[in-house]
């Protein structure tokens, strides 16, 4: 049997929009996102609302080869996002902290000219509460953030802070775990991303 | 970014693809009591669920003047679609004319029974619709043809003289 998505796909995709905006423009900030979903294992509601809120047919959808088939198959039908042929073709990804490296070099960065042609990366992990402590400034943020991340590769803030010096280019990071989401767009700095 | 990435490329066109495209061209011209009632008496118990809500909307209508003009935007027409999933796992879609939810479902759940018993389908409900559809056009035709005017010279003047 075949998941279901939004019961109501016009007013929950506007409500998740609203939030992921709201996580968007203040980094840092958790938001709930997605709780009536019941995506396939092992996609995590948020990572789903998130998706299908934001991808659509003109939005090449990468997803790490980790995910079983029934989770692409959802979000392509559900979205009608078509697959990407390669990370860095991508509008949106999806990756799976759990099983998956996390490279952000991988994906689209954009160019000078049209930074927007570059990759939203939609990361799953398994708690936003514990794990590796991230502080945050930058655009959005009134002094500093906070914020705990499990399942980080180690060398995450050498990755993001390449990823920072490159603005405009670079990449946007969502954060989900359940249905929990934390957005890092490129213009916030990590500071210090001690354990 | 998706221009060579796209996976929504019209497939080549195959037996299999024309007659379904056949079956749900009728399923889309049906009137709701030409599915309701096969359904009910034939499949009572098929069980269908919907995969997405049914919805209504607008798709762009082109055309071409003569078949061969450029093609242009002619308007708009409202569609209602509907997406249905049989507990054995077909999937039937329906796209229909108009905001007749009920109609779009049902059009659906014929479209998911056609692809799991094409031959009762077939008889049951697509039959009837082409054969009223059959009829619809031949009086159409038989009354535009009887305004029909043929033009003829008896004489023409010149030759005459």
């Amino acid at each position: 049997m075949s998941a279901i998505a939004f019961a109501d796909p016009t007013f929950e995709s506007q409500a998740a929009f609203r939030r992921i905006m709201r996580a968007m423009s203040a980094p840092g900030t958790m938001v709930d996102c997605g709780e009536a979903l019941a995506p396939p294992p092992p996609l995590v509601r948020a990572a789903a609302a998130a998706l299908l809120t934001l991808a659509d047919f003109e939005t090449a959808l990468w997803i790490a080869p980790s995910f079983p088939v029934e989770v692409g198959e959802y979000l392509a039908f559900h979205s009608g996002a078509p697959p990407a042929a390669a990370p860095d073709r991508a509008a949106f990804a999806l990756v799976d902290l759990a099983a998956d490296s996390l490279d952000l070099a991988r994906f689209a960065w954009g160019t000078a000219e049209y930074p927007d042609r570059s990759t939203t990366i939609v990361a799953q992990t398994s708690s936003l509460d514990a794990g590796r402590r991230l502080r945050l400034n930058g655009p959005g943020i009134n002094g500093e953030a906070a914020l705990a991340v499990s399942l980080l590769p180690g060398d995450f803030q050498v990755q993001w802070a390449a990823n920072r010096a490159a603005f405009p280019r670079g990449v946007d990071l969502i954060l989900v775990a359940d249905a929990r989401l934390v957005a890092l767009p490129r213009s916030i700095a990590i500071i210090d991303g001690a354990e | 970014m998706s221009a060579d990435d796209a996976a929504f490329r019209p497939q080549p066109e195959t037996p299999e693809i024309a007659a379904r495209r056949r079956a749900m061209a009728l399923l889309a011209r049906a009137r709701r009591e030409e599915l309701a009632e096969p359904i009910a008496k034939r499949w009572p118990d098929h069980g269908a669920r919907d995969l997405k809500p049914i919805e209504s909307g607008l798709v762009m209508l082109r055309g071409r003047i003569g078949g061969d003009g450029a093609p242009f935007n002619l308007g708009e027409a409202t569609v209602t679609r509907a997406v249905v999933e049989l507990p054995t796992g077909e999937r039937g879609f329906a796209h229909i004319l108009g905001r007749d939810a009920p109609t779009a479902r049902l059009a659906a759940i014929a479209d998911a029974l056609w692809r799991r018993d094409a031959g009762d389908v077939e008889t049951v409900i697509l039959a009837p619709i082409a054969e009223r559809l059959a009829a619809e056009a031949a009086k159409t035709r038989a009354e535009t043809a009887a305004t029909r005017v043929d033009f003829f010279t008896l004489v023409r003047g010149e030759d005459a003289a």
